[in-house]
């Protein structure tokens, strides 16, 4: 990742890679543009650590909880500093990202119509030419980094994430670099066919972090952490807690271990539940 | 004088339960809809079909999930598919029968702010925005909307139009030719709302047990019209009320085991 790259995270709601945002922070990588349907708690830390100079989103919130104030701040009071940014809808973004991994120029869709979303300017209409319907574009997204996180890969490389799957698939395949951080490097990925593989030569790189998506979930490995979102309402909502949070949990840990360990939680990768 | 067993939030959500017929398939939004979505299916509507947007279909969560993407979805569902698949194939393909919404601005012809209190671009509150909003209200055949009722949130005026209801009234929605007809009513904590047959303007059409019209009047930011007769919710039954409490005594506990 280098400052002023147009940088993917991609997670909805499920393996959302925590413990790679947070390298991205302790390397204080700057100008970034960030994309995301769902930018949630990772994004919100980014935003204000001061990396972002730009947000391409669809829904940016705590889910269940509320506001991302770190975003909000960035927003209507452009601290740390200012933040651009691109507004969409959820189905115009999936489009854009299909489009991305098709590396076809736009993404179309039946949306947009008569909303105010359109007044943005980052939705064009389109007429189809087999039938005359008017249709929305958007243009695709092409990340020049991809990062995601997925439960297994093996020694070849090859990754494998099931459950909630979000746009992940289309992200890595649109994006020029693409990294995936795992739950566990195994022999046999005993994938039964149909499931979502990325195989290795479409993947950058592959490391394994062991519990990198919480407080998000990895099914089959541990659940969300609903009551840390909650508290993230509290740490969030003024800049000196963040500040200091940040400060003693991010910037003060090398790993994303470590990182666990200061909250005085069970490290995510101790833990093997369904 | 408000009924002491049950409060107005309690109201609200089995209000909007009823307005599921069973076999529905619903696209869920977080929060408020997804609670009355849930108590649906465990009451009259065991045969509805929960779809939330991250990708799970026909979910049957024991607890509330408290985002749109939790574990328990995935877990209890028919299937899970990818966003792109979600929200072309299901959404816009014409899969959808009703869509439940929820709003942090509604106008007098359902239209919904989720977007931005105040100026676009110098918000005074950045909200998070559309989410799977405007194309649910648009694609599916029907849309439910459930809110709390304060004049904050019911405006004369939109600050931003995020998700269309009936436009401007009339005949206005029928001619930008969307796929879904637009929300039939909206359920408040104080009474359900419906759109005039002909005009499309919300109309009081019930009050909840123990409140006035004069009071859901002036929770409302623009001069509501009242029906005729307006009618009054049937309070909840014992089922209803017993279904909704462990629903979210269960939803508590497990919220707050994962600490």
């Amino acid at each position: 990742m280098r400052d002023g790259d147009v940088v993917a995270l991609e997670g909805f709601t499920h393996l959302i890679p925590f413990a790679a945002g947070h390298e991205i922070i302790r390397q204080r990588r700057r100008n970034l543009t960030l994309i995301r349907m769902t930018p949630d708690l990772i994004y919100d830390q980014m935003i204000g650590a001061g990396c972002a100079a730009k947000l391409q989103f669809s829904w940016g919130g705590n889910p269940g909880v509320g506001s991302l104030y770190r975003l909000r701040d960035a927003v209507e009071k452009g601290w740390p500093r200012p933040l651009a940014i691109v507004e969409h809808a959820h189905a115009g973004m999936a489009a854009a990202y299909a489009a991305g991994a098709a590396h076809l120029p736009f993404g179309v869709l039946r949306g947009y119509t008569g909303t105010d979303l359109v007044k943005l300017g980052n939705v064009r209409f389109i007429e189809c030419p087999f039938t005359g319907e008017k249709l929305a574009a958007v243009p695709a997204i092409r990340p020049d980094v991809t990062v995601i996180h997925a439960q297994k890969a093996d020694r070849k490389g090859n990754v494998l994430m099931w459950g909630v799957v979000g746009v992940q698939k289309e992200a890595v395949m649109a994006a020029r670099r693409s990294v995936v951080t795992v739950e566990e490097i195994v022999d046999d990925l005993n994938a039964p066919p149909n499931s979502v593989v990325l195989p290795s030569w479409v993947v950058g790189a592959v490391c394994p972090v062991k519990g990198g998506a919480f407080p998000s979930y990895a099914q089959g490995y541990y659940q969300r952490n609903n009551a840390f979102y909650k508290a993230w309402d509290t740490i969030a909502r003024e800049r000196e807690s963040f500040q200091a949070w940040m400060e003693r949990h991010v910037m003060g840990t090398a790993t994303f271990e470590d990182f666990q360990r200061s909250l005085g939680l069970q490290y995510t990768g101790d833990v093997q539940h369904a | 004088m408000p009924d002491a067993t049950f409060t107005a939030d309690e109201m609200m959500t089995i209000a909007a339960a009823r307005r599921l017929p069973n076999g529905a398939v619903c696209f869920v939004g977080i929060g408020l809809p997804s609670a009355a979505a849930n108590v649906a299916r465990l009451t009259h509507a065991p045969e509805v079909v929960l779809i939330y947007e991250s990708g799970p279909i026909g979910c049957r969560p024991t607890v509330l999930p408290l985002s749109i993407g939790d574990g328990e979805l995935s877990e209890t569902a028919d299937a899970v598919v990818s966003i792109p698949e979600m929200f072309s194939y299901w959404l816009q393909g014409g899969r959808i029968d009703v869509g439940f919404l929820g709003a942090a601005q509604i106008d007098r012809y359902a239209n919904i702010n989720t977007t931005v209190i105040g100026d676009y671009e110098k918000p005074s509150v950045r909200l998070p925005g559309a989410g799977g909003a405007p194309e649910i209200a648009t694609s599916s055949k029907e849309v439910l909307i459930t809110l709390r009722q304060t004049a904050r949130a019911f405006v004369e005026k939109l600050d931003f139009v995020t998700s269309l209801g009936h436009v401007t009234g009339g005949d206005s929605r029928a001619k930008l030719n969307l796929p879904g007809q637009g929300p039939l009513a909206v359920i408040t904590d104080l009474g359900i709302l419906t759109p005039d047959p002909v005009t499309r303007e919300l109309t009081l059409t019930s009050v909840h047990p123990g409140v006035t019209v004069d009071k859901v009047v002036k929770s409302t930011g623009w001069p509501l019209k009242v029906a005729a007769e307006v009618a009054t919710t049937p309070p909840p039954t014992a089922t209803e009320l017993q279904v909704l409490r462990e629903l979210n005594e269960r939803t508590a506990r497990a919220h707050a085991e994962q600490a």
